[in-house]
């Protein structure tokens, strides 16, 4: 940050606030609409919930009631740990060897990553989809491995980046001091690739967390559901749709993400940086 | 020390490709094919030629979503890019509170396309109703609100992006410009400009894509309403292959196409803005 005092600092730090607070309006306003009858909901959205149109957590009870939001809650927690944990562990493997050991098969690898990660989802959903069926992946456990494949092109491309920066000197050393190459990737390569693979665990447990289409064609949704499912679900289940616990619903999930960003925020931020400037 | 290694394949290497064998490789190559057949089920297709392309053009939703898609990325990219880049210039000159901003504006990013979708009907919905009119009323109103989405969502993503670039630009070169007598219009067209585009690059790259790939948040806000009018590219070949029997082939063959437009549309930018840039 610029030590020097900026010209103008008080009254932008005044429109800056008032934007600010804009910003975050929308959310605020879910929020309000969250404690009032479904009634009152789209008819007057901007009144607050005041006497006869306050209706408590009434909207939460009847939200979680219908979509099984803890299920999906935990779901989409299980899916996102265990799939950002999976690709980090395997691609940056992966890397390693593809920048260490240089062959026409590791330089094949390495350009499908790059075309991976152009492709749009589109072009693969309706095959994916059989296929996983197919192969009995249509679980939370299987769609782990789909997203180790999906996501395979963007991590292993910017864990390669990183590796070749890493001097070789050290691996050497570690290798003539008897290390096996896997001792060697875990006691030497992998604590250099620290912040790496938090750049890119952010990266995907965002796109995984929020994730829609691929484990709504994927899942077997009636036994599992995650949380953009059930979403959607509250949505395309029923004739008209109900605002009250879609409002309740939609706070429950907002509502954590949020906690855990103002904590996290700093890694979140400079991971996204990291990860812009490599990609 | 390669010869070494090398051996180890199976365990450095096989897991992830097995995986992306099944999630990428497979899907892929399977989709291409499927594109040239006749199909409801994967085992019973039947090699039709180019039937299917044919097929695409005999209606114009496609071209519709297509240039539907086309005019929202334009307007995405000019209207995120400048945006991001100004607050990102403002936030930098180190006035009180900068942090807690950069804070509030990056949050949409966390929050997914489907819940964005439902928060923002709300709100639109909600402003429109005194005009007696809804997000679905015409294409317009979509088209408006999915772009206001998506300035909210994107721009904090980006401006985080640009302001890493900005201060990564040596004070040094600033203070010399000045020294010259350059005008901060000046200094900003021939320093600052030219020693972000790496972050322009990036940026422009995202948002493109992401424009180009848009679903969740169309799903959400209007699902195509009215009649389809609202229909992006994604959301269109989405329904081409759930929400009609016997388009599967089509629908794969509009996937086809939509893939060689991002290819094209990704590697014609790359070439373009990397040209541009300087090295430090």
């Amino acid at each position: 940050m610029d030590k020097k005092k900026c010209k103008h600092g008080t009254l932008l730090t005044v429109i800056f606030t008032i934007i600010s607070v804009l910003y975050v309006y929308p959310i605020i306003l879910v929020v309000l609409n969250s404690f009032k009858k479904k009634a009152y909901i789209s008819k007057a959205p901007f009144a607050l919930p005041t006497g006869k149109t306050f209706v408590g957590i009434e909207n939460y009870i009847r939200g979680i009631e219908k979509t099984g939001l803890i299920a999906a809650f935990g779901w989409t927690l299980f899916i996102t740990v265990l799939s950002v944990a999976v690709i980090i562990l395997c691609c940056s493997m992966t890397a390693w060897y593809i920048v260490r050991v240089k062959n026409v098969a590791t330089k094949i690898i390495y350009t499908a990553c790059l075309i991976a990660m152009v492709v749009p989802f589109q072009m693969e959903m309706y095959t994916l989809s059989k296929i996983a069926n197919m192969l009995h992946m249509d679980n939370p456990w299987g769609i782990i491995i789909i997203y180790l494949g999906f996501g395979a092109g963007l991590a292993v491309f910017m864990f390669t980046g990183f590796v070749k920066s890493i001097p070789l000197e050290i691996e050497e050393a570690a290798m003539i001091d008897g290390c096996t190459p896997i001792q060697t990737f875990f006691q030497v390569v992998m604590p250099i690739m620290k912040p790496t693979c938090i750049t890119v665990a952010i990266l995907q447990a965002m796109w995984i967390w929020n994730d829609y289409l691929l484990p709504s064609l994927v899942l077997d949704t009636k036994k599992y559901k995650t949380l953009s499912i059930a979403i959607q679900y509250l949505k395309g289940g029923y004739g008209s749709v109900d605002m009250g616990a879609m409002m309740g619903v939609l706070v429950i999930s907002i509502i954590p993400i949020i906690i855990f960003y103002l904590a996290c925020q700093k890694y979140i931020i400079e991971g996204v940086v990291a990860g812009a400037v490599k990609g | 020390m390669e010869k070494a290694i090398k051996r180890y394949f199976p365990i450095f290497v096989l897991p992830t490709m097995l995986a992306f064998t099944i999630g990428f490789i497979a899907p892929f190559l399977l989709g291409v094919y499927l594109s040239f057949c006749k199909f409801t089920t994967v085992t019973d297709a039947k090699f039709i030629g180019l039937a299917n392309y044919v097929k695409i053009f005999a209606e114009n939703d496609f071209t519709h979503s297509l240039i539907f898609t086309v005019l929202f990325t334009i307007v995405t990219v000019l209207l995120i890019n400048v945006l991001a880049f100004a607050v990102a210039m403002l936030l930098t000159k180190g006035f009180k509170g900068t942090n807690v901003f950069r804070t509030v504006f990056f949050m949409p990013n966390l929050i997914g396309g489907i819940i964005l979708g439902y928060v923002w009907q709300l709100l639109l919905n909600g402003i429109l109703a005194m005009f007696d009119r809804t997000l679905t009323y015409s294409a317009t109103y979509g088209f408006w609100g999915l772009v206001i989405l998506t300035l909210w969502q994107q721009v904090g993503y980006m401006m985080v992006i640009y302001i890493a670039g900005i201060q990564n630009i040596p004070g040094e070169l600033i203070e010399a410009a000045k020294i010259d007598g350059a005008t901060s219009p000046q200094i900003l067209k021939n320093v600052i400009i030219p020693m972000v585009m790496p972050s322009i690059t990036i940026c422009t790259f995202l948002t493109l894509t992401n424009g180009f790939k848009l679903f969740d948040q169309n799903l959400a806000l209007t699902n195509g309403a009215p009649s389809k009018a609202s229909e992006m590219l994604a959301l269109n070949i989405y329904n081409t292959f759930y929400g009609r029997t016997g388009y599967e082939g089509v629908g794969q063959a509009k996937a086809v196409i939509f893939f060689i437009i991002v290819t094209i549309i990704a590697m014609v930018q790359n070439r373009l803005t990397t040209s541009k840039e300087v090295q430090q």
